[in-house]
């Protein structure tokens, strides 16, 4: 598992970030997000105000962000909530990151669904670029993290990158990938299997055959 | 009220018990760790199964399971065992098993449940986890791997103390407790967390590796700290004091006590009187009790003798001094040593009437100059409690962080007699509204407007008149007639020839320049340093004792260790100056004195609320009075002469009252 450490509290941390404020188009989005919840209940927000204030961070940063302690004890005045429940959350979901990242995220996924179906090989791919797990790369453009099932199993094996997923990836297919973001383009997301759409089955339905050209009745039958 | 069966035994549950509340009204023992009667329910460490049925078939987290009518549960069954032996299994597979080196052991749950619900051995033979220590300030030592993620301290900071500071990071394996950035815990309640958490991951940081819980003595003793006189229990080896624990009491501390309470005791050993002094030439020098009484005696004081009872004194010492005072035929008594002159005729006016327990009811509450969290800690979780409970608060007095949602209405008395009209609607409209005033709003002449306004919210049973002391021995003192109109001022005026100063070390002296200074107490603090004459006594800890709190709860303390050196009881070396100055007291023994002390003032003698008479009528024109308010407690960890001496709490103010940097020595 990478390190969920937040990033040590130094002099030159509090310098760049000790005055961390939304700007004015986050702000507009905190405060939408805060009043989605009854009045005085407003900390139940933190998880919506900690991903604006990273996304912030990233773009300031030319990142995918991350929360430096100062912008944690932001996010907690913001709120008027003690800090140290705001850290819970941060340190809690494996989404916000602690540490800064790459421009690029790459979570590959290892859990077994994908490991069977070659997940080894992604990584192989993403080691010969010169990633290495929890560390940014030295062109500052990859952060690579293994991580635990996505909920993509049946389009195994799959990448998150940033906010996007990639899907029935080879090696082959997660190079080209990769080097569209490299250059800046947005690749196609999603499956990359020509022919499928999102994760019906290969080849066609096996089951519930019936109701692919109209809603069948089964009940009869059981 | 739901009917419920527990091993075959059929009870009656109030309603909203829990399944736990109800095995145990049957008197079965369930055995827990992350439930606590006074904390909210977490349900997080599982130790509580139990076979519940109408319900899945599998054992249930008792604790957090409501009882409702018909309900079978069963405590004894193969299925609980195998639970329970599991969950002690699960717990104990990242538990470092090192109880030879840690300070819980022998007074640790996970140990006594262990013995008692485990296995006997572990199957688990991979790597344990471990975790880095946590600072967690002076008084709370961490060793976080043998932390069992009950929540315990997180819940109490939370949602007792009302300082959110604590909290549980990470997630699975890899949670952690701790302080933010691991900063030191910041109130005035922190080591509770101490007697909270059931293993040895937190434990205190001065009486580490001290003593084994077997070893003591314990002592059943009244923390003399503050006014609230919170039940403690002295833990003491040989003569030395080696720690103070809260013991329950559901009207005074609950189970909490302040960590001044808990954490001055060092002080007992440092900076003793132990040897009788005369000042010759300036200079004090020692001295035999003797030529120390001769001294004394030489002054022929005749009528001409004041006695000043200070903050901690008990109730016995001031009766033997009172005695030895009206045998002289003086009545000079005072105790209110820094000049506060307020009325104290009548004691109803001057007792926190509402009681501990009733201000957690009540709706609106005023406080006038007190800044709770420094002067009676314990009271301040009561209000929380109130304000939690919808009770809305405002305070007189300059701005302090409070722990729950209050208003500020500026720092003069003035404030009083013309409140904001919202303010007073909120408390015409309340239904137990409560005035709470303090030492500082007695020392600006707040006595008077306040009781004229809590007379105007007067309500049918209730009574919302409070005065918060902030000394152990004011209550008794002011039973016991240390009042004098005028105060301070008018025992100055008298010009005594003899100034006997029991633990008085708060007194202006240099008002007292022509008069022989008599110290009798035990520590050489400000008073010491001002006598003439010093006669060595003993702490609450060395003497039997009775103490009234500022409710006007009269509790008894017992000695628990023996007074250094020369030192004595206080009463047996008023009794002794009684022989010096020829004059009868009456009584030889302690059982006398205290008869005697009971038959003048029969309160006294029954423990528990004093019955204190009705409240006075407020005197007219009392309400526009003005003065600024300033709060008595400059530092909270010291503010008594025990404190002071005491190395932890002298360390507490540097680094959390004062915020300095404390380099840990390396360990
Ligand atoms: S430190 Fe103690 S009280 Fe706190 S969660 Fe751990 S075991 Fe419970
Ligand atoms: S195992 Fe990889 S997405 Fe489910
Ligand atoms: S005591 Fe019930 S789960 Fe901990």
């Amino acid at each position: 598992m990478a390190d969920r450490t937040p990033a040590p509290d130094t002099p030159e941390l509090r310098e760049r970030w000790g005055s961390f404020e939304f700007t004015a188009d986050y702000k507009a989005k905190a405060d939408k997000a805060i009043a989605r919840y009854p009045e005085g209940r407003q900390r139940s927000a933190v998880m919506p105000l900690l991903d604006l204030a990273q996304r912030q961070v990233g773009e300031e940063t030319d990142t995918q962000g991350w929360l430096p302690l100062p912008v944690i004890e932001y996010v907690a005045r913001y709120l008027d909530m003690p800090v140290i429940r705001v850290l819970e959350v941060a340190t809690f979901y494996f989404m916000y990151n602690l540490k800064p990242v790459g421009k690029y995220h790459v979570q590959v996924c290892g859990t077994t669904p994908c490991m069977l179906r070659g997940s080894d090989g992604l990584f192989e791919t993403c080691k010969k670029r010169g990633m290495k797990k929890g560390a940014v790369s030295e062109d500052g453009l990859w952060t690579l993290t293994e991580v635990e099932c996505m909920g993509n199993c049946a389009t195994a094996p799959m990448v998150q990158i940033n906010d996007d997923n990639y899907e029935d990836l080879t090696p082959e297919r997660l190079d080209t990938i990769l080097d569209a973001l490299a250059r800046g383009e947005q690749p196609k997301t999603g499956t990359q299997e020509p022919g499928r759409h999102t994760s019906e089955p290969l080849g066609g339905p096996t089951t519930l055959k019936e109701m692919v050209e109209a809603n069948h009745d089964y009940r009869g039958e059981w | 009220m739901p009917k419920v069966t527990v091993d075959g035994q059929e009870i009656e549950v109030p309603d909203g018990a829990t399944v736990l509340q109800a095995c145990e009204l049957a008197g079965k023992e369930i055995p827990r760790f992350c439930y606590h009667e006074r904390l909210s329910i977490a349900g997080n460490c599982r130790m509580c199964l139990v076979e519940v049925k109408p319900g899945p078939p599998k054992p249930q987290a008792s604790c957090a399971l409501p009882a409702t009518e018909g309900q079978e549960i069963r405590t004894d069954s193969q299925m609980v065992k195998t639970a329970r032996e599991g969950v002690m299994e699960f717990l104990l597979i990242n538990h470092p098993l090192d109880c030879p080196i840690c300070d819980q052991g022998g007074e640790c749950d996970l140990q006594d449940q262990a013995v008692a619900y485990g296995r006997g051995g572990s199957r688990y033979h991979e790597n344990k986890r471990a975790v880095t220590e946590k600072y967690m300030g002076p008084l709370i030592k961490t060793i976080m791997t043998r932390c069992i993620h009950c929540t315990r301290c997180v819940r109490f900071s939370e949602e007792v103390a009302g300082v959110d500071e604590i909290g549980a990071l990470y997630r699975g394996e890899d949670m952690q407790i701790t302080t933010y950035l691991e900063q030191a815990a910041q109130h005035e309640l922190s080591a509770n967390v101490i007697d909270l958490c059931p293993v040895g991951a937190l434990t205190s940081r001065p009486y580490a590796f001290e003593a084994r819980p077997w070893e003591l003595k314990k002592t059943l003793s009244i923390d003399v700290s503050d006014a609230v006189g919170a039940n403690i229990r002295l833990d003491s080896r040989g003569r030395e004091v080696m720690r103070a624990l809260p013991r329950i009491n559901d009207d005074v501390n609950e189970e909490w006590l302040s960590d001044k309470g808990r954490y001055m005791v060092d002080g007992l050993t440092r900076r003793r009187l132990d040897k009788v002094w005369i000042r010759k030439r300036g200079k004090l020098q020692q001295a035999t009790w003797e030529e120390a009484f001769k001294a004394i005696a030489r002054a022929k004081p005749g009528k001409s003798i004041a006695a000043i009872a200070g903050d901690l004194v008990d109730c016995e010492t001031m009766f033997a001094a009172r005695k030895l005072l009206g045998a002289m035929g003086s009545g000079l008594l005072e105790g209110r040593q820094t000049g506060m002159d307020y009325p104290a005729d009548n004691l109803a006016a001057m007792a926190f009437n509402s009681t501990f327990a009733g201000i957690e009811t009540a709706d609106a509450i005023l406080i006038v100059g007190s800044q709770v969290r420094h002067e009676a800690a314990l009271v301040n979780v009561r209000l929380r409690k109130a304000a939690r409970r919808g009770a809305k608060v405002f305070v007189v007095g300059p701005q302090w962080e409070t722990t729950y949602p209050a208003e500020f209405l500026g720092e003069d008395v003035s404030v009083l007699g013309n409140l904001p009209a919202e303010v007073a609607e909120v408390f015409d409209k309340a239904e137990r509204p409560a005035v709470i005033v303090g030492a500082g709003g007695l020392a600006a002449g707040a006595f008077e407007p306040a009781l004229a306004l809590a007379q105007g919210w007067s309500r049918e049973g209730w009574n919302g008149f409070n005065v918060l002391h902030t000394a152990a021995a004011r209550m008794g003192g002011l039973m016991l007639g240390y009042a004098q109109k005028g105060g301070m001022a008018e025992v100055a005026k008298a010009e005594p020839k003899v100034v006997l100063a029991l633990g008085a070390d708060e007194v202006d002296w240099s008002a007292f320049d022509k008069s022989l200074k008599v110290y009798i107490g035990h520590h050489g603090d400000k008073g010491a340093h001002a006598a003439d004459i010093i006669l060595p006594g003993a702490t609450y800890a060395e003497k039997d004792g009775t103490y009234v709190n500022t409710e006007g709860r009269v509790q008894f303390a017992e000695k628990a260790v023996f007074a250094p050196g020369d030192a004595r009881e206080d009463w047996t070396i008023l009794r002794a100056l009684a022989d010096a100055l020829g004059v009868e007291v009456g009584f030889d023994s302690f059982a006398e004195l205290q008869s005697a002390m009971i038959a003048e003032v029969p309160a006294l003698g029954v423990e528990g609320l004093a019955d204190l008479g009705p409240l006075p009528k407020a005197a007219k024109g009392g309400k526009g009075k003005g003065g600024t308010i300033s709060y008595p407690v400059a530092d909270f960890y010291l503010t008594n002469p025990i404190a002071r001496a005491s190395a932890v709490m002298q360390r507490c103010s540097a680094e959390l009252a004062r915020g300095e940097e404390i380099l840990e020595a390396a360990e």
